[in-house]
């Protein structure tokens, strides 16, 4: 069966020039880049050209670069590697929307003695800044908050964020995960003081992610060992990864008017012709102020993991933010803190494409989703008619 | 990835018995748009009490509709006093097996049956039953279906009376409240257990093996497995319970105090005060 894959913001294909960029680090190139042979030594010059690759796509300094193994560990590195370099100050600022990298470490500090400040959201998951000036004081070691969110792909005004910041006298560290290689961005004359990016969403392998650390931050290691990355991350470096995130980087410095253009237009027909052919169903997130491949849709009366395994079933790979999708039963704490209400979190479709998505694909998802909520709504026992608006509708409990 | 069996998807992809019953003789309605699923049960009746036609409305995931079609085929055929008698493992089970954070689908499915029943019997749906508190806020969970959930199941965590009642699934701020009904059901059983138990009895020796077995698999392997430990009862001479510790409880430092303050504790209040704990390394 053929399969189109809509999942591009879970993780992304290889690109088949990554993949030959790789391989010979696996049986030709395999010294380790520590060793003083030249055979080891060799490598450690590739991977500082993987660095400036990495460090070209987000017009960073080479060495503000520092390899990691994930965008997680980066995340983690970043945040407890600047509290651990400021140990007088005790205070976060993150958002209520950010991934569980940022957002479960952030509940996990708040339970061992820092005070979390979480900003909330918009109905259009927008950022109020004004709420942010406020909640920065002086015992602010650090304001965690994402570039572009992985659900409903909304930007946040980044730059404008960390002119606040820096105005408040502390560091901004930015989950960008998702905005690297779909969006320019320029660390050059930015005030972004640390950021995330992962190799997987960039059509690079996974495992392999890396943190920008801008020179002159005070920066404690996370992972503790070898003087491996500056000694600011102990570990023998993931070679072939790493190469592989250079390559991946600089396709996507090649690829950004086409993320803009080619994969913008083809995300917009999809959003609009679904939204025409399915009746009550409803955008997530900010219409502009978003990432060029994501749309994230809810569908009134239906239940999201139902209408991912009928798309799976047409091999249609999708996500969403349904609570039975989530591995417990928390609907996706991202649309609630849109205050999207529970009735179209749970009926919510995330579509997220890439450059290699055709519009042979698209018209593939056009022509399916539609009737699929259709036959979703035969069987429900909610429509139009008895729309209600989050409340029980009957709680019955007859037991003996 | 689904950990469906292939009854479920079965179910799921064809359901049977989709739709409405006109004019039917008994309906029950659980569940709500808020809480993710909903289930709208209809049963056509035979002058005998023999359920002819059954129709099911789903609003829920892929183990939802397919316990709602299950269920359907189940009832039919059957008078309203057997099919009263299915429980949510019987639906559980005719599907081959529910993955166990989708129990509460079966649960649904019982549930909407009961009410179409006490519909049909022409009972008001019986409020003081389930008048209890509201503890889940998410889901609207209150104190005494989580009580009944938790004895009906033996449920002894929080994450599995998350998973037969959605209770606690939500923002998690109920869960110090879903512990305490844990904790008070089984008090009240262990008091059961005191209360049948005649303290000046003497115990045969078989009598007393099966009790510190019941004590240990009932009292004490649930709370050390919650820390990540478990211990295994090695042999019993007269007085004498030699037990072993497994997991994180090998090298807990205060695997010493355990021993003597919760297993030799416990197996003293519920077996016979004259017993001695000893611990032997596997």
């Amino acid at each position: 069966m053929k399969f189109v894959y809509a999942d591009n913001n879970a993780t992304t294909m290889v690109a088949p020039e990554v993949v030959e960029t790789m391989l010979p680090y696996f049986t030709e190139y395999y010294g380790n880049p520590s060793s003083m042979h030249t055979f080891g030594g060799q490598v450690a010059k590739k991977i500082d050209s993987a660095r400036q690759q990495v460090a070209e796509l987000i017009g960073a300094d080479p060495g503000e670069v520092m390899f990691t193994s994930c965008g997680t560990e980066s995340d983690n590195a970043a945040i407890l590697g600047i509290l651990k370099a400021n140990p007088h100050k005790r205070h976060i600022v993150t958002s209520r929307v950010e991934h569980s990298a940022v957002y479960n470490l952030c509940k996990y500090l708040a339970q061992n003695g820092y005070h979390v400040t979480e900003l909330g959201v918009d109905t259009h998951g927008m950022l109020n800044l004004n709420e942010l000036a406020d909640a920065i004081k002086e015992d602010t070691a650090v304001v965690s908050i994402m570039y572009a969110n992985n659900e409903t792909g909304v930007i946040f005004p980044i730059e404008e964020i960390g002119n606040i910041v820096k105005q408040k006298g502390s560091l901004l560290h930015t989950d960008a995960v998702q905005a690297v290689g779909k969006i320019p961005i320029n660390l050059s004359k930015s005030t972004i003081d640390l950021l995330t990016l992962s190799g997987h969403k960039l059509h690079a392998p996974k495992g392999v992610g890396a943190l920008f650390i801008k020179k002159g931050i005070t920066f404690a290691p996370f992972i503790i060992g070898g003087h491996q990355e500056k000694n600011r991350r102990g570990g023998t470096e993931n070679v072939p990864s790493i190469m592989g995130l250079g390559k991946a980087c600089e396709l996507a410095k090649k690829h950004l008017a086409e993320e803009r253009n080619g994969v913008k237009l083809l995300r917009d027909k999809l959003e609009n012709e679904i939204l025409q052919k399915a009746p009550d169903a409803r955008l997530n997130g900010h219409k502009i102020h978003r990432l060029p491949n994501t749309t994230n849709l809810s569908f009134e009366f239906v239940e999201g993991e139902a209408i991912l395994l009928l798309l799976n079933e047409k091999g249609i790979c999708a996500s969403s933010g349904s609570a039975c999708t989530s591995g417990s039963l928390e609907p996706s704490h991202v649309l609630r803190a849109m205050g999207v209400p529970f009735t179209a979190v749970h009926g919510s479709v995330r579509l997220s494409l890439s450059r290699y998505s055709t519009m042979e694909e698209v018209d593939f998802i056009i022509e399916h989703l539609p009737p699929i909520i259709r036959r979703l709504r035969e069987i429900s026992p909610y429509g139009r008619d008895t729309k209600v608006k989050g409340q029980v509708v009957t709680q019955v409990s007859a037991r003996p | 990835m689904w950990d469906y069996s292939e009854k479920v998807k079965d179910h799921f992809f064809r359901p049977r018995n989709v739709g409405d019953i006109e004019d039917p003789d008994a309906v029950g309605e659980v569940g709500s748009l808020a809480c993710g699923d909903a289930l709208k049960l209809m049963l056509k009746l035979d002058g005998s009490g023999r359920i002819t036609d059954a129709k099911f409305k789903t609003f829920g995931c892929g183990s939802a509709i397919a316990s709602a079609s299950a269920l359907t085929e189940m009832v039919k055929g059957k008078t309203l006093s057997e099919a009263a008698k299915i429980t949510d493992n019987d639906i559980a089970e005719y599907l081959d097996g529910l993955p166990e954070q989708k129990m509460h689908c079966s649960v649904m499915g019982r549930e909407a049956l009961e009410a179409a029943i006490a519909n049909y019997r022409g009972l008001k749906i019986e409020k003081p039953v389930d008048e209890g508190t509201i503890v889940c806020k998410c889901f609207g969970v209150t104190d005494n279906k989580i009580a009944h959930e938790v004895r009906e199941h033996k449920l002894t965590t929080i994450e599995q009376v998350t998973n037969f009642c959605k209770a606690g699934g939500g923002c998690r701020s109920c869960h110090p409240q879903i512990q305490a009904i844990i904790d008070e059901v089984w008090q009240k059983e262990k008091e059961k257990v005191m209360i049948a138990k005649s303290p000046a009895k003497r115990l045969t020796n078989i009598q007393k093996m099966k009790m510190v077995q019941e004590v240990i698999e009932r009292d004490i392997r649930p709370t050390l497995q919650a820390d990540g430990g478990d211990i295994e009862l090695i042999d019993i001479d007269g007085d004498r319970v030699t037990v072993s510790f497994r997991k994180s409880c090998v090298e807990c430092p205060s695997s010493k105090v355990t021993l003597k303050s919760t297993v030799e504790a416990k197996l003293r209040e519920f077996v016979t005060d004259s017993l001695i704990v000893e611990e032997v390394s596997s």
